[in-house]
């Protein structure tokens, strides 16, 4: 995303950007309008009515928040920790080993990628009885921690690692796992910076094998308590509800603010390869 | 050298895939296989224990009215989100990657919506479409139409939901069409510049056949999205009205967790996974391409 490239863009285009940016950016400001204004007021486009904190009030009170936030964070960081170790070993036998098999193991793994877990809710949600992991984090977790995009991408990238680094390393008295550590894993920085934002992102908003697989507040993430919190039969109105959304993604949203160009260039470098 | 290395490849290979591979095959590969075994028999009960149907469900699939229009449904929300989507991201994506005043403002107001979770999305936009009190009542209203229940009418509902997706995920393929953009050569604009070519024309003629591959990409990836995208449903319409906008992932949903009828559920996954599946195979044939393109 170099700012010298590119020329200077006409003026009438220049505008339509602008315009369109505005038009895309308005529901969330909308959202935040209604949920720093008193409820009655929420439809009305005074621009000089009262600010209030009331609905972010309201709704950490009307929602166990709390407790949603803290498994959605334990569910991110658990699962992330899980995918770096498993997808990194498995894309360095993929990347770095000759093993009879090996092709078409790469094919199984990347069938992942197409069938995603969310998919087979029925038959994981029987496996996970089985196991007796309904109704626990790691039950939400688990199908996600091999993950295809991961090997995927880390594969790529040991790929392009010079072998004479290795065959120095080895020289040097690395063992096989020290060669990854001390090689391969500090080179693929950046695939690992890339993929970590795009997992936390994915699984900070994951809903649909969350909602099926958890039936308490004790383990219940954010995005299902949204739904329920937010769900036309709750009866909250709709400033509350705004303020518990815009609170439920906020974490997210100042992390991609703070961070926008690392965002971008990790869902780009991850689309790519 | 010392001996940790003398012990064949093979070993070490299947040693490290291990771990990831147990996981693969328990929740892909195994239920993916499971799936379609339950699909020959029949939801088992107190009562009644399962037993072998054969084809009994694949049967009952033809004949139910639910499941074709939630197929159809499916078409439509592919067609009405994926093509306006794209092109929104590459209308995006050339604004951003040439120079204009807040670039970089413009740029993260596209993206924004990306990393929103569906759902709160779905909050969200609940509240445009309300009737009466929504923001697209009192924006109709200015025109002298009366209050319409736009996600109450099967009319209206799935033209509702196609508007908020592309909103969602516009920005999301325009990152994709940046990259590609980046990786042209400059010297392509300036011979165009030194042509005279107009940009309208540099566009059609060059950037865009240019693109091709990119946008390939992304119209199987988003098709595939498609199918997942089903989040919404939960907060905005349950399917409803009468099934309007209910999607075979979401049908899947109520089959197996309402009406627990897991067989059933199981015949619709495996028309799913045959969907994608064919998904895939296009995808794998358009990589092998890309590959020569590059």
């Amino acid at each position: 995303m170099s700012a010298v490239m590119g020329r200077r863009l006409p003026r009438l285009e220049t505008g339509a950007a602008w315009l369109l940016a505005l038009l895309w950016i308005a529901p969330l400001a909308y959202a935040i309008w209604a949920a720093i204004h008193p409820a009655a007021l929420a439809t009305h486009f005074d621009p000089f009515a009262p600010l209030t904190l009331d609905n972010f009030r309201k709704a950490w009170s009307f929602a166990p928040f709390a407790r949603e936030f803290l498994n959605t964070t334990i569910l991110v960081a658990m699962t992330l920790a899980a995918q770096l170790v498993l997808c990194t070993l498995a894309a360095y036998a993929f990347a770095r080993f000759d093993f009879a098999g090996r092709d078409i193991a790469f094919a199984l793994v990347l069938v992942q990628l197409m069938i995603m877990p969310e998919v087979l809710i029925v038959e994981n949600y029987r496996t996970m009885a089985r196991l007796g992991l309904v109704d626990t984090i790691v039950g939400i977790g688990l199908p996600y921690m091999a993950s295809a995009f991961g090997i995927f991408l880390l594969r790529q990238t040991f790929k392009t690692i010079p072998r004479e680094l290795e065959e120095a390393a080895r020289v040097e008295g690395c063992s096989m796992l020290g060669v990854l550590w001390r090689v391969y894993v500090p080179l693929a920085r950046p695939t690992y910076l890339a993929y970590a934002l795009v997992s936390v992102s994915y699984h900070w908003n994951n809903f649909l094998w969350p909602l099926v697989i958890t039936n308490s507040v004790d383990t219940r993430p954010l995005t299902v308590g949204l739904a329920i919190f937010g769900a036309p039969e709750s009866g909250v109105d709709w400033a509350v509800i705004s303020a518990g959304t815009l609170m439920a993604v906020s974490p997210l949203l100042v992390a991609f603010l703070l961070f926008q160009r690392q965002f971008m260039q990790s869902f780009m470098h991850a689309g790519i390869k | 050298m010392r001996d940790k290395w003398s012990v064949p490849g093979y070993v070490y290979g299947w040693l490290l895939l291990m771990p990831a591979a147990v996981l693969l095959v328990a929740f892909t590969h195994y239920p993916a296989a499971a799936t379609l075994f339950d699909s020959f028999f029949t939801t088992g009960t107190v009562v009644r224990p399962r037993h072998f149907a054969g084809l009994a469900n694949y049967a009952a699939l033809a004949q139910d009215p639910i499941f074709w229009k939630v197929l159809g449904n499916n078409a439509v929300f592919a067609l009405g989100t994926i093509p306006t989507s794209i092109a929104l991201a590459l209308l995006m994506a050339v604004w951003v990657n040439d120079r204009l005043p807040a670039r970089a403002l413009v740029r993260m107001s596209y993206f924004t919506p990306t990393i929103l979770p569906m759902i709160a999305v779905a909050n969200l936009w609940l509240f445009f479409y309300s009737p009466q009190i929504g923001l697209l009542d009192k924006l109709t209203g200015l025109f002298g139409a009366s209050s319409h229940n736009w996600l109450g009418d099967p009319d209206t509902v799935m033209a509702c939901l196609a508007v908020m997706t592309v909103w969602k995920e516009a920005g999301f393929f325009m990152i994709f069409y940046l990259a590609a953009l980046q990786s042209l050569p400059p010297e392509l604009e300036e011979a165009a510049k030194v042509e005279g070519a107009s940009r309208w024309y540099f566009f059609w003629r060059v950037t865009f056949p240019l693109l091709m591959p990119t946008t390939l990409f992304v119209l199987v990836n988003a098709t595939i999205n498609s199918f997942k995208l089903v989040d919404h449903l939960f907060i905005l319409t349950k399917g409803g009205p009468d099934n309007a906008s209910n999607l075979l992932l979401y049908y899947i949903y109520q089959v197996a967790f309402s009406f627990f009828d897991t067989a059933y559920a199981a015949t619709l996954t495996v028309v799913l996974l045959a969907l994608l599946a064919a998904l895939a195979l296009v995808q794998f044939l358009l990589i092998e391409r890309r590959v020569h393109y590059r």
